[in-house]
């Protein structure tokens, strides 16, 4: 939250990429192939994630009384493990496509250039130590093994 | 049925502006012939469309891949066998395609790998050295048409022309130390210097020394000075920004057609470079021995015709094949006969990663890195370097260190059983992000009767053409193969003392998986050979049944070998300009006898 991922996976959801245009989406659906030939969903992200949430939702008043969002922490994580290893059955798209998705796009967000409204005040760059959009180490080429001294710039210019 | 617009012929077609697009382009060009080059993405270079600080946005160019050809409009398909039914390649994974002018050229690392002598007469080799019997039944490994010492000169010619940085390790025959000790001769140095290796390499330069391997650094198209090629283009040194691969080079440093020869053909009248322009089919004459042009779908959405009297197939690989399939030019490989020759022998690589964690007190520094410059390989268990009587396999993998970027998201290295979310994920990529180095193994596929490329009965582009469909798993020979590579990186790695390591690995069961990224480097499917039953193109990448068709890159390999691929089909396309240049075009013809 901090690192305003939640605005990032919004930004994505309105772009080309929400809407499946970087994907072949052309059937038929053959979603019994073997896990090994990748995604074989009709569902684009954004559908996935509309879809997902409603289910999620009937899910959690379903199991523990109330929405997602409203149960503590630790009820939470206990959810979203249950996603993750398909413990939940989902009505459309299955619990671990859907957990995949918002785990796979919740990385992009914290670790991705600010720039596309995830990773606030490089908070992710910072805690790992990359130097995010310098891209010039010119210096460093005969310094391998001494530890890098500055702190990340981004895109927009940016720097701590 | 509307009439395609028939526009005014020219001498020469080119389908494909990346590398070997470029190299014809000049060939033909400087010949004073009339070309018109089809490039099927938009026109880029390296201002605007690479300039720092945009070009340093990882999600946007390594993780969406806005420079690769939009899978919306055309993929693959996918399958393990010939029995199975294949499922589009929807989202990206296990390789890239390029797109635009550059290719995946502008995208690529920049390892500038010559082939081995012996990889390229392979079988008799392999049946000279261990006996025929050696040779599975169903493997379908064949030599090249064309020895080592007749592709040095065009080895030596395009890594002047792409900058590219090394150590030479047999200069005329003569063993230097510091190079490659298995490399062919070669007839001079590389032109400009290696770059000292990053802080991983260092330590696996070091390790892999103690247990007597020759480690020796990466051969770099990223030039590590400001240097001048043969064509008078100027390139800039690296800087090792760790945004190379998937990502335009913003200092002129990593060679792409962009850095190294299309400013020389900029001006040349007797050119013109139409993008956006998607070629459908090669015409043929009602013989259909000869090619009159080509037929392709131009930026307005119209279908034009393009009358040439010589058409030079240079896209991407698997392209190659499918512009071949539809437009029917030669016979389609049966794998219940083993007769026909478009898709025979597609190939792959196998790729192995073994990641050491060190303490905290080690500084890996990941985010320094280039495609290929600061990085060191050993040769030793690659091609047939060394002896597989007992071993029970053919070909072999380099094995190299030195990451090419630290980019967060995709090049995180964690070790097994951390936690992919919550709260020990985030502190693992605290401990392990500035600490972690990885170390890999590129391998050889072999050829093999039941992997091969054809047309996809179900699925179409978005013009409603037929996708093409790979049938291909791995075979036994290879699961040895990265096994016997593979542990003897792990012995190397265990040398570098870390505190822990981990290895990646395909083992028997595990089936050829797209979702993971593996290489680029796919081969074959219209393969060169010594005769038309047994490929093709002959030595000069000339179709043996339509001779006044010319066809380069990856997709001319018999099989694959373990290095990148893109100095041997460079290799392979200037020894074809050569023969264009003595002879084809002053007495157009077949330039082999079938």
């Amino acid at each position: 939250m901090e690192a305003a991922v939640p605005e990032f996976i919004d930004r994505q959801m309105e772009l080309p990429y929400g809407h499946g245009s970087y994907f072949y989406m052309k059937g038929p659906f053959l979603p019994e192939s073997p896990a090994t030939l990748g995604y074989q969903l009709r569902f684009t992200p954004r559908e996935i994630y509309r879809l997902g949430i409603e289910d999620a939702s009937a899910a959690a008043r379903a199991g523990y009384g109330a929405d997602f969002a409203r149960l503590e922490a630790a009820r939470q994580d206990e959810f979203l493990a249950a996603m993750q290893t398909g413990h939940l059955a989902f009505r459309t798209v299955p619990a671990p496509v859907v957990f995949a998705q918002l785990l796979e796009n919740t990385k992009e967000g914290y670790l991705a250039d600010p720039i596309h409204g995830g990773n606030r005040d490089m908070v992710a760059w910072r805690w790992i130590g990359f130097p995010g959009a310098r891209a010039d180490f010119t210096d460093w080429i005969d310094q391998a093994g001494t530890q890098y001294p500055y702190g990340p710039v981004s895109i927009g210019g940016t720097q701590t | 049925m509307t009439t395609p617009r028939r526009l005014k012929a020219v001498d020469a077609v080119i389908i494909g502006y990346g590398w070997t697009g470029a190299i014809l382009a000049k060939t033909l060009t400087d010949a004073g012939l009339s070309v018109v080059a089809l490039e099927r993405g938009p026109a880029r270079d390296t201002s605007p469309d690479f300039e720092y600080p945009r070009i340093a946005d990882e999600l946007k160019y390594a993780i969406r891949g806005d420079l690769w050809q939009p899978l919306a409009d055309e993929t693959v398909t996918v399958r393990h066998t010939p029995n199975d039914v294949a499922a589009p390649y929807r989202k990206y994974g296990s390789f890239v395609l390029g797109n635009g002018v550059g290719g995946a050229g502008v995208h690529w690392n920049g390892q500038l790998w010559r082939a081995s002598p012996e990889d390229l007469n392979l079988r008799s080799r392999v049946e000279q050295r261990y006996g025929k019997k050696f040779i599975p039944p169903d493997m379908t490994i064949q030599d090249y048409p064309v020895t080592f010492a007749e592709l040095e000169p065009h080895f030596d010619h395009f890594e002047k022309v792409c900058g590219t940085s090394g150590v030479a390790g047999n200069l005329r025959g003569q063993i230097k130390i510091g190079g490659n000790p298995f490399e062919g001769a070669r007839s001079d140095e590389f032109p400009t210097p290696a770059l000292p290796a990053i802080y991983g390499a260092q330590l696996f330069e070091k390790a892999a020394a103690e247990l007597g391997y020759k480690p020796f650094p990466t051969p770099a198209a990223n030039s590590s000075i400001a240097y001048t090629n043969p064509y008078g283009v100027r390139l800039g040194p690296c800087n090792l920004c760790g945004f190379c691969e998937r990502f335009g080079c913003f200092l002129y440093s990593k060679a792409s057609p962009q850095t190294s020869i299309l400013p020389i053909l900029a001006g040349r009248t007797n050119l013109e470079v139409r993008t956006n322009s998607y070629v459908t089919r090669i015409l043929l004459d009602n013989t259909g021995k000869i090619a009159t042009g080509v037929l392709y779908i131009d930026e307005n959405g119209r279908e034009v015709e393009q009358p040439a009297s010589l058409v030079v197939l240079s896209a991407f690989q698997m392209h190659n094949v499918r512009l071949l399939l539809l437009s029917k030019i030669g016979t389609p490989y049966d794998p219940a006969s083993g007769k026909g020759v478009v898709g025979r022998n597609y190939a792959y690589q196998m790729c192995a990663q073994t990641t050491a964690f060190f303490s905290e007190d080690v500084e890996i520094n990941p985010f320094i890195g280039a495609g290929a410059a600061g990085q060191r390989v050993i040769d030793e268990f690659n091609s047939d370097h060394f002896d597989h009587a007992q071993l029970g396999f053919i070909g072999g993998s380099l094995i190299y260190a030195g990451a090419t970027g630290g980019r967060p998201i995709d090049q995180m290295l964690l070790p097994p059983g951390t936690p992919s979310w919550g709260k020990g994920w985030k502190a693992a990529i605290r401990k392990h992000y500035r600490h972690s180095a990885p170390m890999g193994t590129q391998g050889s596929v072999m050829a093999y009767r039941d992997r091969y490329l054809s047309l996809d009965p179900t699925y179409t582009d978005s013009h409603g053409l037929p996708l093409l469909r790979i049938t291909f798993d791995w075979h036994p020979n290879e699961y040895k193969m990265a096994a016997y590579s593979t542990a003897r990186m792990e012995e190397i790695v265990r040398a570098m003392k870390p505190q822990r390591q981990a290895t990646i690995l395909m083992r028997p069961g595990n089936s050829y998986d797209v979702r993971i990224y593996q290489s680029t480097h796919t081969t074959g499917g219209a393969i060169m050979g010594s005769n038309p039953s047994n490929s093709v193109i002959n030595r000069y990448s000339q179709s043996w049944e339509v001779p006044n068709l010319f066809v380069y890159g990856a997709s001319a390999f018999p099989q694959n070998i373990g290095y990148n691929p893109t100095g041997l089909l460079a290799g392979l396309a200037y020894f074809s300009a050569e023969k264009l240049k003595s002879a084809y075009l002053k007495s157009p013809g077949a330039l082999v006898s079938a």
